[in-house]
């Protein structure tokens, strides 16, 4: 099976190769032709996604392109999905044909030779209309292999009433600035910061992000390399070792019951989260509207800022996909057509990725109540801007994220050594790296 | 217990009247052994095959013969795992079964008054599904929220965190405890019942007093009972999963990825995609609960074999 797609693949690799040497990028793959032609065929394609409401988009792909059916499955969010994904790949049939993947997945189904690449499809033709740093994740050299649908850019939800009661009126700039109202909070009301907490690498890592780390790289093929010990990453466990130390941030797991409890009740004077945050507060501390409100990520040098990104996700189509020109266009048309990219803003709270959306006064002039009336889409188009282009992931990032949870994620959880825990993280993901036969740089 | 006049026409062969016995029972049983052999024979036989092989991301399917099971034997995420169970064996286990004994024997004395609610009331945890006693008693163990820390606090005393790690092996231990000693009990009970009433009338008219017959007569009359509940009780420590699965959502640092040896198995398995070491734990698994069962079987015959 493995062979086949590979096989199919190197012959697209040929074609392509074949017709990048002709001239002119516009003969890739499929022509004009086979396009209108396999779309005006009447064909059945499955994708299972989970995101709210995307129903509504498919059902915009059936108005464009009334011969195509479109199966739509739900077969569970994150983990089960996947779980679900790589046992239809590994049983030979039963897969989808397009399916919703997280940025940091996608590394480990290029490795195994799952996803479509869909350049050949002219998925290169709307690269400009996505933020860079998006476009990046969904692209390994010429290859792309998704679409991006939503983002998630880092920035910070804070109690207002709580920092002013406790003399700050400004959202903390820098990293320093964030201390000292830790400090202030603290005193002054008892509550924790925020929670820093161990049981997330995503938002972990998005912390690293923003600090311009980039622990890990990988070439598509076999060569991964990991630096988590790196001065970048070893400034930011540095600065939570000092609040932890001086019990200024809680270090609660997150998404549990006693972590909903202390947002809720102001144990958390703030949560550093990403821009499907504000909408996820609303759900989970809707007494406490009116109090809260958005503002960038702290900074370390506030001259240059950087913003990381936590979660999002993509479109790809799967390589064992037997209509690859209608699964390409399904994964395009959802994510870059207008009225399709605004109602996943505007309605379905996904936070976009294509810049006319970014600046759609539907979505930035949003205000909202439980902000206080502010802006809050407004503030985070713009720290989207800031994201850096250069993190990638590993093609074992569940690996990656469990091991974190025995490693750094304990140190943090008990108030311990957090550089030692980095470091453990570090040899385990080494460790694992290299008993999978990969090339550790 | 095969009797005397059994062996005699074994020996013989059988009648035909008992050929068409037998013949009967092997057709009744067949249904049986094809979901047996089916559903439990073939994917033992097929992850043992697995278990002889390594995947790797890079390089493939390779044939290592029993290297994951060197591996496991040395592996401290598995031994440490195999040693938290065993703890939990020791202390849990004798608790539990020295509770389910005691309520089986005081109702069982008929001088507990509402014996049939009492009965019921203790049985009862043991039908609530074990996902649902979990996530209760996730939500008493809560350090913030619980009831019992809040409880605790009240009183002006520092509550303790339940879901600690130095205190999370205890809180498992008595979820377990709640959920099954009315299991173990009922197991007791129905063997209680079942022991001659002349027996008791012999002890009394000898003079004995309840105490003296509940030692003497009632607990070694239903040895094989608490045996049964012992045996079942040692591969339920072992196959530990759900607690702390579910307990793993609410203190994530505190259980980790290899908490038991089944979450072990079951987290290399969906989370590190490695199949084939998973297989490995498993059988290893199986392995050190067989042997477990057997020393406890063998030490109870011994003894059984001295009174």
């Amino acid at each position: 099976m493995r062979q086949n797609t590979a096989m199919k693949l190197g012959a697209i690799a040929a074609v392509t190769a074949v017709a990048l040497a002709g001239c002119s990028a516009a003969e890739d793959g499929p022509s004009t032709s086979d396009f209108d032609t396999a779309m005006s065929t009447p064909t059945e394609i499955t994708m299972w996604a989970w995101a709210p409401g995307i129903e509504a988009q498919v059902a915009l792909f059936e108005e464009a392109y009334p011969e195509i059916d479109v199966v739509l499955e739900n077969v569970g969010q994150g983990g089960e999905h996947y779980t679900k994904v790589r046992t239809a790949l590994e049983a030979g049939t039963g897969a989808p044909d397009v399916a919703q993947f997280e940025y940091q997945y996608i590394p480990s189904f290029v490795l195994t030779e799952n996803l479509l690449d869909l350049a050949p499809y002219g998925a290169g033709d709307v690269e400009d209309q996505f933020t860079p740093w998006t476009w990046a994740q969904v692209t390994n050299g010429d290859a792309i292999y998704a679409i991006p649908q939503d983002a998630g850019p880092m920035g910070n939800l804070y109690r207002e009433d709580i920092l002013s009661s406790a003399g700050i009126t400004e959202a903390p700039v820098t990293w320093e600035d964030y201390t000292a109202a830790a400090e202030a909070v603290k005193a002054d009301s008892g509550s924790y910061i925020s929670s820093f907490s161990g049981n997330d690498a995503g938002s972990f890592l998005g912390l690293l992000w923003a600090a311009g780390a980039t622990p890990f790289t990988y070439d598509g093929d076999q060569t991964v390399s990991v630096s988590l010990t790196d001065p970048e990453s070893q400034k930011v466990v540095d600065y939570w070792q000092d609040l932890i130390d001086r019990d200024l941030v809680a270090v609660d797991p997150s998404f549990t019951d006693g972590w909903y409890q202390g947002l809720a009740n102001g144990a958390y004077a703030g949560w550093l989260t990403a821009a499907w945050g504000p909408a996820f507060l609303q759900g989970t501390a809707a007494d406490t509207s009116g109090l809260w409100r958005a503002a960038p990520l702290p900074q370390f040098d506030a001259a240059d800022p950087i913003a990381g990104n936590w979660g999002g996700s993509t479109l790809g189509a799967l390589s064992s996909t037997e209509h690859p020109i209608v699964a390409a266009e399904l994964a395009k048309f959802i994510n870059t057509d207008s009225a399709a990219t605004l109602a996943f803003a505007t309605e379905q709270s996904l936070f976009p990725t294509r810049t006319e959306v970014l600046t759609a006064s539907e979505f930035v002039d949003q205000e909202s109540e439980f902000y206080g009336g502010q802006r809050v889409n407004e503030i985070f188009a713009e720290i989207s801007t800031t994201v850096d282009t250069d993190f990638q992931w590993l093609p074992f990032q569940d690996q990656v994220a469990s091991s974190f949870v025995d490693t750094l994620g304990k140190e943090i959880s008990e108030r311990g050594d957090l550089s030692a825990g980095l470091a453990a993280w570090q040899d385990a993901i080494v460790t694992y790296a290299t008993d999978q036969g990969f090339t550790v740089e | 217990m095969t009797t005397t006049s059994d062996r005699t026409v074994s020996r013989r062969g059988p009648s035909p009247q008992r050929r068409k016995l037998i013949i009967t029972a092997y057709i009744l049983i067949t249904p049986f052994i094809l979901v047996f052999i089916g559903m439990v024979i073939a994917p033992l036989l097929y992850a043992g095959f697995l278990s002889l092989f390594q995947t790797r991301l890079i390089g493939g399917e390779q044939f290592v013969g029993l290297a994951n099971f060197g591996e496991a034997l040395t592996d401290p995420l598995f031994l440490g795992g195999v040693a938290r169970m065993s703890a939990f064996l020791l202390i849990q286990v004798p608790i539990m079964l020295g509770l389910s004994l005691f309520f089986a024997l005081a109702i069982d004395s008929g001088r507990l008054r509402g014996g049939r609610f009492a009965r019921l009331a203790i049985f009862v945890p043991f039908a609530v599904p074990g996902v649902v006693a979990t996530m209760m008693w996730g939500y008493l163990y809560g350090d913030d929220f619980g009831p019992i820390a809040q409880g605790v606090r009240s009183l002006g005393l520092p509550a303790p965190d339940l879901l600690s790690s130095e205190l999370m092996l205890f809180s498992m231990m008595n979820i377990v405890t709640w959920s099954f000693v009315g299991y173990n009990m009922i197991i007791m009970y129905a063997a209680l019942r079942a022991i001659p009433t002349e027996l008791y009338e012999a002890a009394e008219l000898d003079g004995a007093g309840a105490v003296r017959i509940g030692w003497s007569i009632k607990i070694p009359a239903i040895r094989p009972a608490i045996m049964l509940t012992l045996i079942f009780s040692v591969i339920g420590s072992f196959q530990l999963f759900t607690e702390p699965r579910l307990l793993a959502t609410i203190a994530p640092n505190v259980i980790g990825t290899a908490y038991s040896p089944n979450l072990y198995a079951y987290t290399l398995a969906f989370t590190f995609q490695d199949v084939n070491y998973a297989a490995a734990v498993a059988f290893l698994l199986g392995f050190v609960i067989m042997i477990i069962s057997y020393v406890v079987q063998l030490s109870n015959a011994r003894s059984g074999g001295r009174s």
